[in-house]
């Protein structure tokens, strides 16, 4: 990449040239006590933070029994077994509900980037009438939780049949005005010029946008889909309401209903619990710097 | 040069030189813009402004889910919620938790961003431990948490009992119920604003630190002198985002209590969900989801007015 390319996207996402962390100060000894210090409390603070979840994996390789025996060793009595697992996955409605919730999820992602990048990009770069008041509106929309809109929403999809569809279930989640915000900043500081020199070469508004503008805002677009995907992967309250075929549900309602049914199962419980938090997991170790960068940057509503 | 202005007439709408061209030209940005701007304002105006709309209807009405009523009935779904002892209990709930889960989910947060920041080794480790919880789904983290707060077989017992405490029925007495949910919550939440503590930290140029360092501060000096400070605005940002994230409780305490209303921990979205869609009270539960909102709105203009005031001095 060369710099012109890189200075749009530096612009915004990287404001001051940012560091991995704090770099070794001059006169810093290595084992300083303040350092030693901080690393024993860091540590200290990650064993708590990994502990409840290494305590679900060693109660999903144990037996129901020894799970249900209370007794805190990390291996039972009876030793590792995989049996936990074996029977959660010969149940069957883990893939798909797995399978449910990574196509609504990727739906979700799509269809609000791409829908959030079109309007972003005209109020950053075009002129129609009602511009600036449509954009309060989307603003000022941002502070509406959706929680608040779960009644007349239910209603809608009611009066669409889309009760009990993925459709239904997607359509009310790409709405998200706050999105629309972040990708205005962003393209608001790409270089004009560059848009200027493509409809000198006779390029449409289409064109520019595809094959210049996206192109350059890959990394916001990358943070906004990350940031989308997580929410709509973990959403509970709108997939709860609006999904009743067990068949249609995605993982956190279709776990749901597996513990109130059988709720004294905790080895069975663990093993759902770990093997519905491993993709996220592994996915989070394969991309940790871009999800990092994607939530502070989304997180804070692009400041 | 000539052809840079006529474009950026266009772009910031400005009249072109030749008032004919312009005009077509001018149409033709209208069309260009409003097929950019339709997909979005479709779902906006179906998903989110008509909701808001028929909502403030379905608060006049006696609308039922099963489609019984739908009468016309004033303002008594707002005059019922304002005495309705539920209504008050989980709004109490709400703030309760609130302010139980806002101020360690940004102290904590706040020190391990300062404790990574400081460059020691296994920064993988560190960020992978306190941000992983966030990335899991609220059924996940309920099972896990209900499973350690099991009064018999749980972990938080066996530590109360290696610690020599009396075990606590933590999720089924109502005196522990939300703090065992705050608890939970400060486990699976705080990694988000672990993050975003981070990113403004790793915004402070380490000249900065250099030349502290060069004047011999030590690392608190440079901590409050330096860092601190300049999180100022992180914090605020961090702090409404959390009030805001806090105030929508619902997934997780109602998931962990098993979907059982407790008066203790019923949140006031649990409220509305438990009015529309256990009671079929469409009508009124749309009334308290307007209260709910009203709240919001409050909070979110004070905080406009304090970050505005932020600014000024």
């Amino acid at each position: 990449m060369s710099t012109a390319t890189l200075s749009p996207t530096e612009a915004v996402t990287v404001p001051r040239a940012r560091r991995a962390h704090r770099p070794r100060l001059p006169g810093q000894k290595p084992f300083a006590p303040l350092r030693v210090t901080a690393f024993v409390i860091l540590a200290l603070l990650a064993i708590g933070w990994l502990l409840p979840f290494l305590w679900a994996v060693a109660t999903a390789f144990k037996t129901e029994t020894d799970a249900a025996s209370g007794d805190p060793s990390w291996v039972g009595a009876t030793g590792i077994t995989g049996d936990a697992f074996t029977a959660i996955l010969s149940q069957g409605n883990v893939y798909v509900w797995a399978w449910n919730s990574l196509i609504t999820s990727i739906a979700i992602t799509v269809i609000t980037v791409a829908i959030s990048a079109g309007a972003a990009y005209a109020f950053s770069r075009l002129d129609f009438r009602g511009r600036r008041w449509l954009f309060v509106v989307i603003i000022a929309s941002i502070v509406v939780p959706p929680q608040v809109l779960i009644i007349p929403l239910f209603y809608e999809m009611l009066a669409f049949n889309l009760v009990d569809t993925h459709g239904g279930l997607i359509l009310p989640q790409v709405v998200a005005p706050a999105m629309v915000f972040i990708l205005k900043k962003f393209f608001d500081a790409v270089p004009i010029e560059l848009e200027d020199a493509a409809r000198v070469d006779g390029a449409g508004r289409f064109r520019i946008f595809w094959s210049i503008v996206l192109p350059l805002s890959r990394p916001i677009l990358a943070s906004v889909a990350i940031f989308v995907f997580i929410g709509a992967w973990n959403n509970f309250l709108w997939p709860f309401l609006v999904i009743n075929d067990t068949t249609l549900m995605t993982l956190p309602v279709g776990l749901q209903t597996v513990i109130s049914a059988y709720g004294v199962q905790y080895a069975q419980v663990m093993a759902q619990a770990v093997l519905a938090a491993l993709p996220l997991i592994i996915v989070f170790i394969i991309f940790q710097k871009q999800i990092v960068k994607g939530v502070a940057t989304s997180g804070f509503g692009g400041q | 040069m000539t052809t840079t202005a006529s474009t950026r007439a266009v772009v910031t709408g400005r009249k072109s030189t030749t008032p004919l061209r312009a005009a077509g030209v001018q149409r033709r940005e209208q069309l260009v813009s409003w097929t950019f701007l339709a997909p979005f304002l479709i779902t906006f105006a179906l998903f989110l402004i008509w909701p808001i709309v028929h909502g403030i209807y379905l608060s006049f009405t006696d609308q039922s889910l099963t489609g019984a009523g739908g009468g016309f009935v004033g303002f008594a779904n707002y005059a019922e919620a304002l005495v309705d002892p539920i209504m008050w209990q989980s709004m109490w709930n709400t703030v309760w938790f609130t302010l139980l889960s806002t101020v360690p989910l940004v102290a904590i947060a706040l020190l391990m961003a300062a404790l990574v920041d400081r460059g020691l080794p296994g920064q993988w480790l560190w960020r992978l431990s306190f941000f992983m919880p966030y990335l899991l789904a609220s059924t996940v983290i309920s099972q896990i948490w209900v499973w350690i707060f099991n009064p018999q077989i749980g972990a938080a017992n066996n530590i109360l009992g290696a610690l020599g405490l009396e075990p606590i029925a933590w999720l089924q007495n109502p005196d522990t119920n939300m703090l065992s949910i705050v608890i939970a919550t400060i486990w699976w939440t705080v990694g988000f604003n672990f993050l975003l503590y981070l990113a403004a930290m790793q915004n402070i140029p380490s000249q900065q630190y250099e030349a502290a360092s060069l004047d011999g501060a030590g690392a608190w000096r440079r901590f409050w002198s330096i860092t601190l400070p300049q999180l100022g605005p992180a914090t605020v940002l961090i702090l409404i985002l959390q009030i805001l994230a806090s105030l929508k409780l619902f997934d997780q305490a109602y998931q962990m209590l098993g979907g059982v209303a407790s008066d203790t921990t019923r949140s006031i979205v649990q409220y509305i969900y438990e009015a529309g869609f256990v009671n079929y009270r469409f009508g009124y539960s749309a009334a308290i989801s307007y209260v709910f909102f009203a709240i919001i709105v409050i909070v979110g203009v004070a905080q406009a007015l304090v970050t505005r005031r932020k600014k000024e001095l």
